[in-house]
């Protein structure tokens, strides 16, 4: 028997029949899937309506940690954005800082050096194999298996080591600079780098070797959340949710930047767009991540890691303890005192997720006139209702996971 | 290839007055047209033969308080995945009067887009189905991308302006 209280919540419950017994057609319970549930992986609310154990519908709640990062960007100076895009897809910090770098000397117009362009690469893949890393993982852990989780988790380890190599932070790393690096890769990185490859792929592999024909994992996540192609299209679905469902758009090939043309790698393409399909294209996609980084390693050229252009690019800071120079340059940028020229840009590229975009707008001042990210989470995130239609409360989790929305960066 | 010019003689071709302010900043065609013809424009270019702008990159929107007439610019990016062009149209509204139509029958993804350009700047679009705050509280009554609110937040009381170099 249904309490009063209840019958109140629920909206489509029929009105009491006094002589007969309760009619229970069409009632629906509402189930609060977050705003925080060790499965949502962030602060997401999603209000489900479930008619027994198929969802029905559903409606997202988001902004929890909205930080208002477009509004503070218009007060900053260019480098001080750097750490505002950090934040972002925490998951996958180079490729946010690459990101917004290469806008800037975009609108700059600074032709940065090779060297400079493969060390970017060669960061922004180990970004990659991150986060995809951590997404897969997390699957595996939704679905029950913590095993793979334990295999792979070193791996992402060694990954942030390397970064604490290269710039002294592990997970909001501001390693770019407009017109370069922050510094050359030191020989211990290239060591690292060159150790973690062979590595991975033996961990890949044996991470492939339990999931991707385990029964109880196929049974899970094959079928369940698929999305056609048109759809996905229709919701600006970019990255491996898109390619998941057979579109191979990849901003790395079609657009390319700091040298990807450079190097030889497949895009995956799934075909149905559901769970399964997600997790094995971020599968393929951190071999391909490894072609590339070999390719990037192996082939590092010689030469300056930054441009030549000393009134956006900070100098090294030995030079600004000896040189007078450096001294008032170093000055001028902190400060903010440089101006930009007056200009649109619109620059893409591919972050963990995909299509990671800065529009930014300078009127000519310190600071952007207005700075907008097209953040690929917040645009896809959107579809989730549709994905869970008529399944499962459990299919609903695996779907969240292989989707990897990431709060920082829905919420920006 | 397409190149600037083709696409924008084809949209002149099509549309004549109501589009303009064509410019390629960084080799990327915009222009700007009219409400009117926003809607128009975006379907005409989605299903156009060879063009096939199938791919809604991002709505966002510009606040400009200094240009009368036209302080609000909504930004449309489209893509053509076929042909690996992109485009942007703007459509610049007056303060006294910012509605605009709705995209999402076009593209369903288009429905967050504008509910964040309006949870931060006002910007009405008719006839979307659900037009609400997306990233703010729902008892915010201002929206902050404006440039008259001051990044800090205006509306608190317990802080001491001389300490905030306000």
């Amino acid at each position: 028997m249904i309490s009063e209280e209840l019958d109140i919540a629920n909206k489509n419950v029929p009105a009491r029949n006094d002589n007969g017994p309760v009619q229970y057609v069409n009632e629906l319970t509402t189930l609060n899937l977050g705003p925080t549930h060790p499965a949502t992986h962030g602060i997401f609310q999603n209000v489900l309506q479930m008619d027994g154990e198929k969802i029905v519908s559903g409606e997202q709640t988001i902004g929890y940690i909205h930080r208002a990062f477009e509004k503070i960007a218009e007060r900053r100076p260019f480098y001080q954005i750097t750490t505002l895009t950090d934040r972002m897809n925490y998951c996958s910090s180079p490729i946010n800082n690459m990101g917004w770098h290469m806008t800037v000397e975009k609108l700059l117009g600074i032709e940065v050096p090779k060297r400079a362009q493969y060390i970017r690469v060669i960061m922004m893949e180990l970004a990659r194999l991150a986060d995809h890393l951590v997404c897969n993982g997390i699957l595996g852990v939704d679905t029950g298996a913590f095993t793979g989780f334990l295999y792979i988790y070193q791996e992402r380890e060694n990954i942030y080591e390397i970064y604490e190599e290269v710039c002294g932070a592990r997970l909001t790393t501001n390693m770019g600079r407009i017109g370069g690096m922050e510094r050359d890769l030191s020989p211990t990185a290239i060591r690292k780098i060159k150790e973690l490859i062979p590595r991975f792929r033996k961990v890949l592999t044996e991470f492939e070797n339990l999931f991707n024909r385990n029964r109880i994992f196929m049974d899970r996540i094959v079928g369940v959340g698929g999305i056609s192609a048109e759809r996905a299209l229709s919701y600006g679905f970019t990255g491996p949710n898109l390619r998941a469902a057979g579109v191979d758009y990849d901003v790395r090939v079609m657009n390319p930047y700091s040298s990807y043309e450079d190097f030889e790698f497949d895009i995956p393409v799934g075909q149905s767009g559901d769970t399964y399909d997600r997790f094995m294209v971020r599968n393929e996609e951190m071999w391909q991540s490894l072609r590339i980084l070999e390719q990037a390693i192996n082939n590092l050229p010689e030469g300056s890691y930054y441009a030549d252009a000393p009134q956006y690019y900070l100098p090294p800071k030995q030079e600004v303890y000896r040189n007078m120079e450096a001294l008032i340059y170093h000055f001028k940028i902190v400060m903010g005192e440089i101006d930009a020229p007056a200009g649109e840009v619109y620059h893409a590229v591919e972050g963990g997720n995909g299509e990671l975009g800065f529009y930014l707008i300078s009127d000519g001042g310190r600071t952007p006139y207005r700075l907008h990210f097209r953040r690929p989470c917040f645009i896809y995130y959107q579809a989730y209702p549709e994905m869970c239609k008529g399944l499962t409360l459990s299919d609903a989790i695996v779907i969240m996971s292989s989707m990897n929305v990431i709060a920082g960066e829905l919420d920006a | 290839m397409l190149t600037n010019e083709e696409v924008a003689q084809t949209i002149i071709n099509q549309f004549g007055e109501a589009v303009g302010d064509f410019d390629d900043p960084y080799d990327l065609l915009t222009f700007s047209t009219s409400r009117e013809q926003i809607i128009p424009l975006i379907s005409y270019l989605k299903d156009h033969k060879t063009l096939q702008f199938g791919f809604l990159t991002d709505i966002t929107a510009v606040h400009y308080p200094d240009s009368p007439g036209r302080e609000f610019c909504v930004v449309y990016h489209l893509h053509s995945l076929i042909n690996n062009f992109r485009l942007r149209i703007k459509v610049y509204l007056s303060k006294e009067d910012i509605h605009i139509p709705t995209a999402v029958p076009l593209f369903a993804g288009a429905n967050w887009m504008e509910r964040e350009t309006f949870d931060l700047f006002g910007v009405i679009f008719d006839g979307h189905p659900d037009l609400r705050r997306i990233l703010n509280m729902e008892e915010m009554d201002y929206h902050p991308m404006r440039r008259e609110y001051p990044l800090e937040d205006a509306t608190r009381e317990d802080k001491i302006d001389a300490l905030f170099g306000r």
